[in-house]
């Protein structure tokens, strides 16, 4: 499928002297928006009051969305990597922005299909897309710091909850004076409708400057004092190319795939039930020591662990390595969730210290993914083979609440739980975790039966001669 | 073609500096209202 000229990949390529600083804003223009898809608590409670629904029936958006991030972003990812990341960023801001208008449609009209639709299914598409956007090209400008590239952009999308969350709670404010933020009062439909049309506009500009100012490194270009032979001295790393057709067929893809799927799953078990989970922790005698207040702290907390563990540990994993550093995500994040199920309710620190930590790696998994998969599988297609392993994404945002709420639900009643309830929950994590670092630990180079031929590798790693430079 | 050969830079620094401004400020505040959130675990 062609783009217009305006989009296409040759007339961003970078002329001589371009500053590469300039691609972890434009990259991060996108995540930022795209990360509001961890801040749908904020209005939840309103649309279920709106809709006259259920928790269930509107956390459905959010599932919808999640699972068409993964499914777009496996369908898509050889056109975003074809195509470039200014069409991609294009494209993601169009889905994302209308996902948003269709589903004020949806809320001001009573009509939740319409929110499925437009949120879930044409944003999802958006979220896709954008997600992978940026990453083979902060890979190609960053070949001495992959991880620290992408850990960049990916923290964004962890940043973009921080900011979705405080800017919908004001807006509503200003489009409902009845509504004051506190879990006291709720946001009418009138003003969640508002909300979606101001941040679907909002997002469209502010990705569409992502879009207008990302660029390609032309063919050949390196960054200053960068000697490629430096990483490939380093073990698991090839220069080879493989193709995301080819990379499916791999074991290695479909190991990475579980240790991420172990990972993210983990994760969300925590992430999903964190405020009731501090609260149930600390219940003694049917009242909880943790105030509801306190509780909201911790959920912002986690967040800034869950950003802050995607830039720091996938930086981190430039020096030591990407199968070393899932070691330390899914080996150490296995003792810690053993210490939370055993120990984590004997002091409030303790267990806040425990969280955090397993949050950060979560999100540090998710920021060095594609890092690990520049190394095992060369720059060639990664924006493709990314694509299609953050299925294992969309599998885990199923199957961890799944988990997580199955057991609870066999413990007792929501409000009444205790910490003991949350162990068989909290060991079938450790279990996961346990699969994935061996799953990790089985992962070697890939075979040089499915690298392509040199020349074969063309469309994203060379340029035509004529092509503009801008 | 390397950054050696091109020592000098040919984008403006002040549209680096506009684009991080442009995604920093946001995430600044972002940061500053969550953190002002996660106080309220040590003093709520």
């Amino acid at each position: 499928m062609a783009v217009p000229s305006f989009l296409a990949r040759e007339r961003i390529i970078a002329r001589p002297g371009f500053n590469r600083w300039l691609i972890p804003p434009a990259a991060l223009a996108v995540h930022l928006c795209i990360g509001q898809a961890y801040a749908t608590s904020v209005y939840k409670t309103a649309l279920v009051a709106d809709f006259d629904s259920s928790l269930t029936a509107i956390g459905i958006v959010f599932s919808i969305a999640i699972v068409m991030l993964g499914l777009s972003a496996a369908l898509f990812g050889t056109w975003v990597d074809r195509n470039g990341p200014r069409a991609a960023m294009f494209v993601s801001a169009c889905f994302w922005s209308v996902g948003f208008l269709v589903g004020a449609a949806g809320i001001a009209t009573d009509q939740l299909w319409l929110l499925y639709l437009g949120y879930g299914v044409i944003g999802g598409i958006g979220l896709g897309i954008g997600y992978i956007s940026p990453v083979s090209t902060l890979i190609k400008w960053f070949p001495d710091r992959p991880g620290l590239a992408t850990g960049m952009a990916i923290m964004g999308f962890g940043g973009g909850a921080l900011i979705a969350t405080p800017l919908s709670r004001q807006l509503m404010g200003w489009y409902d004076p009845a509504y004051d933020g506190t879990a006291a009062t709720v946001a009418s439909g009138d003003a969640v409708a508002k909300l979606f049309v101001t941040l679907g506009l909002v997002y469209l500009v502010f990705m569409l400057f992502g879009a207008f100012i990302v660029r390609v490194p032309a063919e050949g270009w390196k960054p200053a004092g960068f000697d490629p032979s430096t990483v490939k001295a380093k073990a698991l790393i090839t220069t080879n190319s493989v193709s995301a057709a080819n990379a499916i067929k791999t074991p290695q893809f479909w190991l990475l795939w579980v240790v991420l799927f172990c990972n993210v799953t983990a994760g969300i078990g925590i992430l999903e039930q964190a405020s009731p989970m501090i609260q149930d922790f600390f219940r003694e005698n049917g009242t909880s020591t943790v105030a509801v207040a306190a509780a909201a702290g911790f959920v912002g907390l986690l967040s800034l662990f869950n950003m802050g563990g995607r830039f720091v540990w996938s930086s981190t994993s430039d020096y030591i390595g990407r199968k070393p550093i899932y070691m330390v995500y899914l080996g150490v994040g296995l003792v810690l969730y053993v210490l939370l199920a055993t120990v984590g309710s004997t002091a409030t620190w303790l267990f806040v210290i425990l969280a955090a930590l397993i949050i950060s790696f979560y999100g540090g998994g998710f920021a060095t993914a594609p890092a690990y998969l520049r190394d095992l599988f060369g720059t060639y297609q990664v924006g493709a083979i990314h694509g299609r392993l953050l299925t294992a994404w969309a599998a885990a945002g199923v199957a961890g609440p799944l988990i997580v709420n199955r057991v609870l639900d066999a413990q007792g009643t929501p409000g009444e739980l205790v910490a003991g309830d949350y162990r068989p929950a909290l060991f079938i994590m450790v279990g996961l975790l346990a699969v994935g670092f061996v799953a990790n630990l089985l992962i070697k180079p890939v075979a040089a039966k499915w690298h392509e031929a040199k020349a074969d590798a063309i469309f994203t790693d060379t340029t035509p001669e004529t092509s503009a430079v801008r | 073609m390397t950054e050696t050969q091109h020592t000098r830079s040919t984008t403006p620094t002040g549209l680096v500096a506009l684009a991080w401004a442009l995604v920093g400020l946001p995430l600044a505040y972002g940061l500053y209202q969550t953190i002002s959130t996660a106080s309220n675990l040590f003093t709520g």
